[in-house]
């Protein structure tokens, strides 16, 4: 029970996936217009994380290693078709408004990241609270930087009016640009909390260099 | 002649596939620390998805659509591209040597860029002929080239001027692209 705990909580904080480990950018910049965006994404996300995670754990032995890769990516879609069905039958708002970054959640590194990196060499009730857990990092991640720039960007929070009428939006924050830069300032902060931890330890932060994409494993694809 | 002359405009400036539709993030931030890498990443980008679009499009309207199919596009899309990519390697590697020791190192990274699955997907909610999607394609991969290129370039001078450390890496590199984004904006008046 404890190191189930142990797993699903890293990806809370210590590992949360788009501002720790770097994963899963694409979607974090593109569906965070508002906050309601950002949560309908991170709950597909939860949803095929989990499944994907339990089934190449459940299959992990079976599974011949130099096709391990292909059969991930094979997973990967079928779960994310069966969350596009789902997604066209009960919440077709959202379905629209997420557009393409919904069958997009198949090349979306957290899954493929996750399951290279623990689902195939772990048992399935860890892989299951590692999944779950990075999933809801993530979907925490997406909410609070959608609800930044809605509440910046149009003055609203899922929908609600905040500030009355007096309110000029600051436009950038909700266009292309606002994403880059919010998402970035946001992996700053990240980063000074982290060498502050450092320096509080004694240790000097330079030798804990942030991870760049190398934590993505789908690039490491054919290479062995 | 001047509708194709605006959508290359349109997908190499106005709609940006890296600055305006977010897609190819992992490659656009993990390849853009040098010039070189990043012209080798961003030409095989081109040619996988000159590639890989048109078979996809065939693949969507003469397979899936005839046998009322088509929710199974994702997944056949993603495996397409994934097998794809393996034969050009397999088949540079024996055919054009030169060829694969420039560019094959990119290519296994190219599955997992969204980018190629994204413009696959997007000409056919588009509902692009073959023509226009291949040319499409085209253009978008030298969106994606260009703007790699760019941010590369600028990288390389900011290794040698000095940054607050929480900044170094990443998070300069995508205050930066918000930056270029901003000023790809300023093309949206051209079409």
């Amino acid at each position: 029970m404890a190191s189930m705990w142990k797993e699903f909580s890293k990806g809370l904080w210590a590992e949360i996936p788009p501002f720790r480990l770097m994963l899963g950018l694409c979607p974090t910049l593109a569906v965070t217009k508002s906050a309601n965006n950002g949560l309908g994404m991170g709950l597909a996300v939860i949803f095929v994380l989990a499944l994907s995670n339990a089934v190449i754990s459940l299959i992990r032995n079976i599974i011949p290693k130099k096709v391990r890769i292909a059969c991930y990516i094979a997973i990967a879609a079928s779960l994310v078709v069966a969350v596009e069905l789902l997604m066209q039958a009960y919440t077709y708002p959202l379905y629209q408004q997420l557009g393409i970054f919904v069958p997009l959640i198949v090349v979306n590194c957290i899954i493929l990241g996750r399951a290279e990196a623990f689902a195939g060499k772990n048992p399935v009730h860890l892989s299951i609270a590692d999944g779950l857990g990075m999933g809801i990092g993530f979907t925490m991640s997406l909410t609070f930087l959608g609800a930044l720039r809605e509440v910046l960007g149009y003055g609203t929070l899922f929908g609600h009016g905040l500030f009355g009428p007096d309110f000029h939006p600051v436009h950038f924050m909700v266009e292309a640009p606002g994403a880059f830069v919010s998402l970035g300032l946001i992996l700053a902060g990240m980063n000074l909390l982290s060498i502050r931890k450092a320096l509080r330890r004694g240790e000097n932060p330079a030798d804990n260099p942030m991870p760049g994409c190398e934590s993505c494993r789908g690039c490491a694809m054919g290479r062995d | 002649m001047m509708e194709y002359f605006l959508l290359l405009i349109s997908a190499v400036f106005v709609n940006n596939v890296v600055l305006a539709q977010y897609l190819g993030q992992c490659p656009y931030l993990g390849c853009s620390k040098e010039k070189g890498v990043s012209i080798g990443m961003g030409a095989a980008v081109i040619f996988v998805m000159i590639l890989a679009t048109p078979i996809t499009w065939l693949i969507q309207y003469k397979v899936l659509v005839p046998l009322g199919l088509d929710y199974l596009q994702t997944i056949m899309f993603i495996l397409v591209i994934a097998a794809l990519v393996q034969l050009v390697e397999m088949f540079l590697k024996k055919a054009v040597p030169p060829l694969y020791s420039s560019l094959g190192i990119f290519l296994p990274l190219i599955t997992t860029n969204c980018a190629v699955l994204g413009v696959a997907i997007v000409v056919q909610r588009e509902s692009f002929d073959l023509g226009t999607s291949t040319y499409y394609a085209f253009a978008t991969g030298l969106g994606f080239m260009l703007a790699l290129i760019l941010l590369a370039s600028i990288r390389e001078r900011l290794e040698i001027s000095r940054l607050p450390l929480s900044m170094k890496g990443v998070p300069a590199a995508l205050v930066l692209a918000g930056i270029m984004s901003m000023s790809f904006m300023a093309f949206a008046g051209m079409i």
